[in-house]
């Protein structure tokens, strides 16, 4: 049972690492604000999210050891994912938003359609 | 007054997780500023429909699964996007419709848009959001529309 | 483990700077510093775990806030080039 936590605790955390690491490189790949702003989402949703859930398996994990505060980092993690899951889309809009005010023009691909 | 007791709850349940000490000197502190929060909460009027949206909270929980399904796709869709050596993005401004009637409904569904990577609202105009979209992939009007079917479906229960 | 995803926080975190000191725009340097904040969210969240201590989510906690703020803060700064005031007052010629 600890192994099979212990895998998946590092499948999730080399999953999240991994679309963190994407994520920072679509900010510094792609051309303009908002297309950054995608690849931004990408590390805020995805990449947090599957690095605390490699966490949350560690701390499941230390329920085991009997660990005396095991429970109080397992609601700390979520609620942390939870303000991340909130205030990130706020941003984001926020971001786009202030940019469009701000006369920044989109970018758009020289064809057209893709 | 079933608002206010509600709201109550939740809070002192939150307290409870957030403590880890359970003696009963610190649990009647807990009972005791919890007591206070709903006290200020319902002198200043924020104790009604929109500041304790108890049912329409626990229908959202029951739509995020399917929120977070929706975004592990999107978010593949866009990484294999991003790692392309060719970068094949085309990015555009759209207007969609959505069915919802009340600001909370709205809010829901402008976030699940950004929330899920590919689509950012860029802005409300009564009904129509304004979208921006990294690629025409992600316009899939299926996936869209059944969105704004279960963010309705949150909203009016 | 831990260690691994340190450093691969930290690798991103670099990669984020990068572009906050290369953005042309302002917007750029904001949404980069917003990602910033939101590794450093989770880049204290997984020391508290390498350190053994919990108690490092707290702080992680609060930083979350802290830095979902600071963001609109900037951003309302530079929308309106101010903080509070919602009705500018007429500027006196120069």
């Amino acid at each position: 049972m600890e192994m099979v936590l212990e895998v998946l605790s590092w499948i999730s955390i080399c999953g999240g690492l991994f679309f963190m690491l994407v994520g920072t490189i679509g900010i510094l790949r792609l051309p303009d604000v908002y297309t950054r702003l995608h690849a931004a989402g990408m590390t805020d949703t995805m990449g947090a999210g599957f690095l605390i859930l490699g966490l949350c398996f560690q701390a499941i994990s230390g329920m085991m050891h009997d660990h005396p505060s095991w429970w109080t980092v397992l609601v700390r993690l979520v609620l942390i994912y939870a303000f991340l899951l909130f205030t990130s889309p706020i941003a984001t809009h926020a971001l786009a938003r202030a940019g469009l005010a701000g006369g920044v023009e989109p970018w758009t691909n020289e064809r057209g359609e893709g | 007054m079933l608002r206010a007791i509600g709201l109550g709850l939740a809070l002192f349940v939150f307290w409870l997780a957030l403590s880890g000490h359970y003696t009963p000197l610190l649990l009647s502190f807990g009972v005791l500023s919890t007591a206070l929060v709903v006290f200020i909460s319902v002198r200043m009027g924020v104790v009604d429909g929109d500041g304790v949206p108890l049912p329409i909270a626990v229908r959202t929980v029951l739509y995020l699964p399917w929120l977070m399904k929706e975004v592990f796709v999107a978010n593949v869709v866009v990484a294999k996007l991003v790692l392309d050596p060719k970068l094949p993005i085309s990015p555009r401004m759209v207007v969609f419709r959505g069915s919802q009637d009340t600001d909370l409904g709205r809010a829901l569904y402008a976030n699940s848009i950004t929330l899920t990577p590919g689509t950012i609202t860029t802005g409300v105009r009564g009904q129509e959001f304004e979208i921006h979209a990294l690629s025409a992939a992600d316009l899939e009007t299926d996936e869209q529309s059944q969105m704004d079917r279960r963010c309705s479906r949150v909203e009016r229960g | 483990m831990f260690v691994v995803a340190t450093l691969g926080i930290l690798a991103s975190m670099t990669l984020a700077l990068v572009r906050a000191l290369l953005g042309p725009t302002v917007y750029d340097r904001v949404m980069a510093v917003n990602t910033f904040g939101t590794k450093t969210v989770l880049l204290i969240a997984v020391v508290g775990f390498l350190a053994g201590r919990p108690e490092f989510l707290d702080l992680a906690l609060v930083y979350a806030l802290i830095n979902f703020i600071g963001t609109i803060a900037v951003l309302k700064f530079f929308e309106f080039g101010d903080l509070g005031l919602t009705v500018r007052l007429e500027r006196e010629p120069d």
